[in-house]
């Protein structure tokens, strides 16, 4: 569930406000979002994947809030994570779309066969 | 009450209504808008990041027309396992829909290419999918309205279906209604809010919808397709799991298939006990690819500390409901209507057992199914509003339980309703490992909540719960009723009182109703798009 929004990276684009699809976010009075309906997360990290800030945090339990020490995820370097590893936005140079590789991976499975080489 | 602030209400008007933004719904406003119509696109949540498909990795049915036997290989591959319950001539057109289609979307979305420099169309990531659909549709015109949740259809006095009303979430669930010329549903199915990735918004409210206007379903008892996901987590995502292997609490080896295909014995084994898994079998070189195929996969993992490919981590089993099954509002035409004049589903929202018969068409047919369904469906619309012309601004409402109560109104509690709904459809012992007595168990609890929902809930300070409530009920009372209608053994329905398959039984089952619940062996194969020539693929022409 959404846990985090890091006030001093949010810039207020209000981008997760609108594409929560389970509209969880209000405006705060300063602008920026708050996690108004928190149970209504389903957990799918699209407003990390929509934050240019990387300013949201959602944990992984979908079953209930759990704890989260913000400084913590800072300092692991997961704030970001999803954005980067779908190489959207500023990242679309060094992370590329290799989602058709499914199929290959598939079918190493299938017959257990070594990977081709890249 | 719902007609309380109704001098408030935002009138629009439009050729085309499209409910739903996921796959089917973005596909549908845009194959409506290119055949010319005027089209709005109302989604609960926001058209790009709602549905299924935009948290997944869609892989579609994809078979190119060369070598010219690969398609009717392909189809009769598929025939076999959809046992019985498939349509060949579907089949084909889906496939030659699907492969004519989709490469349209190149403008939007960035098709990568293989290291032999091969463009590659069948997979597609979900969030850039959705995120290209909807960049299409506003190009072309559609007007996409997020946050605008539907709750009831509209009708003329005709019979027409001509539009729909609905509240504006990010409004203060501000009344809207829009006239339209014809409605597609595209809303998706429903699994029951079971923390399937993706699919919280996906209540059955189009089964609900269609129904209360005439429409009836097929194929519901095919709602026992469940998918794995590290437990307390969503991450449906099943591809690592191809080289898992399990264990049980005491870390004893259980001998449960890699997978995929692999959700009834892990279900028994869930049954007895917890039941851990680990990626172990995974090669080094799928573990570099994986966060590039699937960015959303190692999440979970990385934010729990876990390594999944050295530490043994606890799952589970999400009910999928009709998204990976196959149920949903019966497909009476080529058109993708659904015998309401006016009305159109496409995608879970209307039955995939044409392309997929008894057996789950998630990750090939479903897609490829949105993608067809909603083209055929969307142009028929088109069609239809353009020959009809203006829309009597006199209306009927069709919204019945969990708005306009058929008794005294008072509060009913949608939360409970909800988890009553859940705690017949989720369990392992009740929905995948089925019985005569386990189903008219449920049958009669559902009928308790069913009942209170459609004498009592008006809606209240939450009218999109309180209808989804009745729209998940609804679903799983059709459900439940057509388990215990096929009493047999067939696809993922088994029944385990009745294990075998009964061969006077390979036909679908159609099932209805509000008030009483009714369910029949349906004999009428809607005509296909292709139904004039044998499933060939040059004979696979859409209308």
């Amino acid at each position: 569930m959404i846990e985090l929004v890091f006030a001093d990276r949010c810039t207020a684009c209000g981008d997760c406000v609108a594409t929560c699809p389970t509209n969880v976010f209000d405006f705060g009075v300063d602008g920026r979002p708050v996690v108004a309906r928190q149970a209504d997360c389903q957990t799918c990290f699209m407003c990390e994947l929509y934050c240019r800030a990387d300013a949201l945090f959602v944990a992984p339990d979908c079953t209930g809030p759990t704890p989260v020490d913000a400084e913590r995820v800072r300092a692991a370097g997961l704030l970001g994570q999803f954005r980067r590893d779908s190489g959207w936005d500023e990242w679309s140079v060094t992370h590329a779309n290799e989602h058709w590789r499914m199929d290959d991976v598939f079918r190493m499975a299938r017959t257990a066969t070594p990977p081709p080489s890249t | 009450m719902p007609d309380t602030r109704a001098q408030d209400t935002a009138e629009l008007h439009t050729g085309v209504l499209v409910i739903g933004g996921g796959m089917a719904g973005a596909w549908g406003a845009i194959a409506a808008a290119r055949a010319g119509a005027s089209v709005i696109l109302v989604d609960k949540g926001y058209c790009g990041t709602s549905g299924v498909t935009a948290t997944a990795g869609p892989g579609h049915w994809w078979v190119p027309p060369d070598p010219p036997e690969a398609r009717p290989a392909a189809i009769a591959a598929r025939n076999l396992g959809a046992a019985g319950l498939g349509d060949p001539h579907w089949m084909a057109a889906v496939i030659d829909l699907t492969w004519r289609v989709l490469p349209t979307l190149a403008s939007h979305y960035d098709f990568p290419r293989n290291e032999a420099g091969a463009v590659q169309y069948r997979g597609l990531r979900g969030p850039e999918y959705l995120r290209a659909l909807r960049r299409l549709a506003i190009e072309l015109g559609v007007r996409v309205l997020d946050h605008w949740p539907a709750l009831e259809l509209l009708r003329d006095g005709d019979g027409l279906i001509s539009g729909a009303r609905g509240v504006q979430r990010q409004q203060g669930d501000r009344p809207w209604r829009i006239r339209a010329g014809a409605v597609l549903l595209a809303t998706g199915g429903t699994a029951f809010r079971s923390h399937l990735l993706g699919a919280h918004n996906n209540t059955g409210d189009g089964y609900l919808m269609g129904a209360e206007a005439g429409a009836t379903l097929s194929g519901m008892e095919f709602t026992a397709a469940y998918t794995v996901a590290p437990a307390r987590s969503t991450m449906t995502r099943t591809m690592s799991y191809a080289y898992a292997s399990y264990s049980d609490a005491a870390g004893r080896a259980l001998d449960i298939p890699a997978g995929p295909d692999n959700s009834r014995a892990l279900a028994r084994a869930l049954l007895q006990g917890p039941v851990f898994a680990r990626f172990d079998r995974m090669p080094e070189q799928v573990r570099r690819w994986l966060p590039a195929i699937s960015p959303n996969v190692m999440l979970p993992f990385d934010r729990w500390g876990i390594d999944p490919w050295r530490d043994r981590f606890e799952v589970t089993l999400h009910n999928d409901g009709t998204i990976r099954g196959t149920g949903g509002l019966r497909v009476t035409d080529q058109d993708c209507g659904v015998g309401v004049p006016g009305l159109y589903a496409a995608g879970d929202a209307a039955t995939r057992e044409l392309v997929a018969g008894a057996i789950s068409g998630g990750g090939a047919q479903n897609s490829a199914w949105a993608l067809s369904s909603a083209h055929w469906a969307a142009r028929a619309a088109a069609d239809f509003a353009a020959r009809r012309g203006a829309v009597d601004p006199h209306l009927k409402a069709l919204g019945r339980a969990g708005m306009r109560p058929a008794k005294s109104a008072r509060a009913v509690d949608a939360r409970q309703a909800i988890a009553a709904v859940q705690a017949r459809m989720h369990p392992y012992d009740r929905n995948i490992f089925r019985t005569g007595t386990g189903l008219r168990s449920s049958a009669e609890a559902l009928e308790s909540v069913w009942a209170a929902l459609r004498d009592h809930a008006h809606g209240g300070t939450d009218p999109v719960r309180t209808r989804e409530a009745a729209a998940m009920a609804a679903t799983a009372r059709w459900s439940v009723a057509s388990a215990l209608h096929r009493s047999e053994s067939r696809g993922m329905h088994q029944r385990d009182d009745l294990p075998a398959a009964d061969p006077r039984q390979a036909r679908r089952l159609e099932s209805g109703g509000l008030d009483a619940v009714w369910v029949r062996a349906d004999t009428r194969a809607p005509r296909s798009p292709a139904s004039s020539s044998p499933p060939r693929p040059e004979a696979a022409t859409p209308p």
